[in-house]
């Protein structure tokens, strides 16, 4: 029974990091709203969402498809959730200590969003903050399952990862989207100033705070 | 880091229009000789302050010989760009470089009544990191803070063209050479980008040797000084056109291109065509296939005059000619300000359609063989030269100086500084202030203004008007 709980739990946890994602201008939201400025078009703004969502969705299965690949070492599943644990919250501390902008993403044309959209989340970590939790997803799971061949249980961890990015990307776009048309129906330019907060030190703790979830799950759940 | 982005950073051109106007102005006092150290002078703006209109604050350098000409902010309203995501610095730094010296100060102004120097970066570490000497127009961008140059290595800047250095906005840290590829620029002066649409467009002057120990005229004469500007994709930092007005067009200075982002043309002002000597302003733009094109917008036509009330450099022209030194263009893009430092006129022209500008307004203040007074009947030594408009279009200031050495050979025997302003009509037009005359301190000129919370030819927007 609290295992169901912990899941759904987990689930949540990947809903919510989409809505987290998706409200920080650093993932995009302003892109949305200067396209359909720019080119006059309502319809620019669906669409610069649009690839704004695949190059999120991709800088998140990058990350999560070597951890299902992983899995196969079955024995070694401790050992990976700490080590995922403890790399999420080195990310998060290395951001607490940098706080420079990556200058990276100062090159990419303006135009291609898609590859600025997977740039920003890779360089802020933002794949690494699902790792602990799509690990504790597949450890429920892999529990349930009990004694299936590896080769089925990884099948099964890719569907999740597929399912754990699509989620979180879905949730992502459709509040970065929402917020993008608040501002762009209803409150004009002078509130993307306003909303914009700095989310920079807030975003480090919570990959610490992930990364540590991650670990402590390990001890308290399995 | 703030929490929060500047307040006196801007979406749009009209939010920054409709934003509270300018307390404070910076403007640059350098000395003509180098036997004084230059500065910044602080002028209280606020129209019911007891000082307003007078210099109530200055920051001085240790050094000599700097001679300050252009500066600029550390950051601006290009950081809420939607592509940075980070959008926390704090127009807080003026970057002020010594084109003589190639020495750089960071001066912090964040209590303008106590502006301070922040940080020196000696002209060794200039030239060690980039190559370059002479640094000049300062921009701040998607990469940091762009430094133009206008000289390449060597004692008098020849080895090497000049070009851009970027430097950190945070620490102000020089990072290095902008350029990838530069195509056929060897000469520098202005530049200025469209952010949104990622091209970047810069002119040229001429080499150190043509202008610091003053106008060569055999040079000038010979069209030997820079006729051509180019355009970059920005962050590509390549040259992918190099536009030649023609030989004849001497002296491509300022770059200014329209603040709304979703435009695609500018304007150049252009000092001297060598034919006829008329000043010139082009157009640029970009056709719909992609190419840039320009066309001559705007003539202004020398005066006659008497050979013996000219200096001795115009004596053999019998005129004197415009000398389109400066141009500013207001955040409406409505009209285009053009400085003619030789006649002594300011223009205001309405360019609400770029490729017909209407004259829409004139002010006569000093100039050549003609000294004309201000409305206060105090004398305006040198002509109109560097501009700035108030981010709501309705102040026009200026001061007097163009380069030491140039001064000289314009206006021979005159010396001094002042910062007038003008006041915008409703519908055009535009009338000196006989109220605002700020005099500077004896020995000192005036140069580049900028006003607190960022001007027009300081911000850019990466967000339409709308």
């Amino acid at each position: 029974m609290p295992e169901t709980v912990s899941l759904t739990a987990l689930w949540w946890a990947v809903i919510f990091s989409g809505f987290y994602h998706g409200v920080n201008p650093g993932m995009g939201w302003p892109l949305a709203v200067s396209a359909a400025l720019m080119e006059r078009k309502r319809r620019a703004m669906p669409k610069a969402l649009g690839l704004l969502a695949v190059g999120h969705f991709l800088a998140m299965i990058v990350i999560l498809l070597p951890f299902t690949l992983m899995f196969f070492l079955v024995d070694w599943e401790v050992e990976i959730r700490i080590g995922a644990g403890i790399l999420v919250m080195a990310m998060g501390g290395y951001l607490l200590i940098n706080r420079r902008h990556p200058r990276l993403l100062a090159r990419v044309h303006p135009a291609r969003l898609t590859l600025w959209s997977f740039l920003a989340a890779t360089a802020h970590g933002a794949g690494l903050m699902l790792v602990p939790i799509y690990l504790g997803i597949c450890a429920i799971g892999a529990d349930e399952t009990g004694h299936l061949a590896a080769q089925a249980l990884m099948g099964s961890n890719i569907m999740t990862a597929f399912g754990v990015a699509a989620i979180h990307t879905m949730t992502m776009t459709v509040s970065g989207g929402a917020l993008a048309a608040v501002i762009y129906f209803w409150l004009g330019l002078r509130f993307l100033s306003k909303t914009w907060l700095n989310l920079d030190l807030v975003w480090a703790l919570s990959l610490v705070l992930v990364g540590g979830f991650g670990i402590l799950s390990v001890y308290l759940g399995h | 880091m703030n929490l929060r982005p500047d307040p006196t950073f801007h979406a749009s051109p009209k939010l920054a229009m409709q934003a509270p106007v300018e307390n404070y102005a910076f403007t640059v006092m350098l000395s003509p000789d180098g036997t004084q150290s230059d500065g910044i002078a602080v002028i209280d703006l606020k129209p019911d302050s007891d000082t307003y209109g007078q210099i109530v604050h200055q920051v001085i350098v240790p050094n000599k010989g700097d001679e300050f000409h252009h500066f600029g902010w550390n950051a601006c309203s290009s950081s809420l760009s939607p592509l940075s995501g980070h959008a926390f610095l704090e127009r807080r730094y003026l970057i002020v470089p010594g084109i003589r010296s190639s020495r750089i100060y960071v001066i912090d102004v964040k209590d303008p009544l106590k502006a301070h120097i922040h940080k020196t970066i000696e002209p060794e570490e200039v030239f060690e990191k980039t190559g370059y000497s002479r640094p000049h127009t300062i921009h701040c961008g998607p990469e940091g803070i762009y430094v133009s140059t206008l000289g390449g290595g060597g004692p008098d800047g020849t080895e090497g063209p000049p070009g851009i250095f970027i430097m950190d906005c945070e620490t102000f840290d020089i990072i290095g050479r902008y350029e990838m590829d530069r195509g056929k620029q060897d000469k520098h002066y202005d530049f200025w980008w469209n952010l949104p649409q990622d091209y970047m467009v810069s002119s040229e002057w001429g080499l150190p040797p043509q202008f610091e120990n003053g106008v060569v005229p055999e040079d000038l004469l010979s069209n030997k000084y820079g006729h051509s500007i180019h355009f970059w994709n920005l962050r590509a930092r390549k040259n992918i056109q190099t536009m030649d007005f023609g030989e004849n067009y001497q002296m491509a200075l300022e770059i200014r291109p329209a603040h709304d982002p979703t435009k695609s043309y500018g304007f150049c002002g252009v000092v001297v065509d060598t034919t006829n000597l008329q000043g010139a302003i082009f157009t640029w733009w970009r056709d719909d296939d992609g190419v840039w094109q320009s066309k001559k917008t705007i003539t202004i036509d020398p005066r006659p005059e008497k050979p013996e009330n000219l200096p001795p450099l115009l004596q053999g022209f019998e005129a004197v000619p415009p000398l389109v030194t400066d141009i500013d263009l207001s955040l409406d893009d409505r009209y285009l300000y053009v400085a003619c430092w030789g006649l002594g006129e300011m223009h205001q022209y309405d360019v609400s359609d770029p490729m017909n500008p209407v004259l829409a307004g004139k002010v006569e203040l000093g100039g050549i063989a003609r000294g004309t007074k201000h409305p206060n009947g105090k004398e305006f030594v040198f002509g109109p030269q560097m501009v700035e408009v108030s981010r709501d279009g309705k102040r026009v200031y200026w001061t007097n100086s163009l380069y030491s050495t140039w001064d000289d050979q314009f206006y021979p025997g005159e010396e001094g500084g002042q910062m007038v302003m003008a006041r915008v009509g409703e519908t055009g037009g535009f009338e000196l202030d006989k109220d605002f005359y700020v005099e500077f301190p004896k020995g000192l000129r005036a140069h580049q203004i900028r006003l607190e919370g960022g001007d027009c030819s300081t911000d850019s927007f990466c967000y339409p008007s709308v």
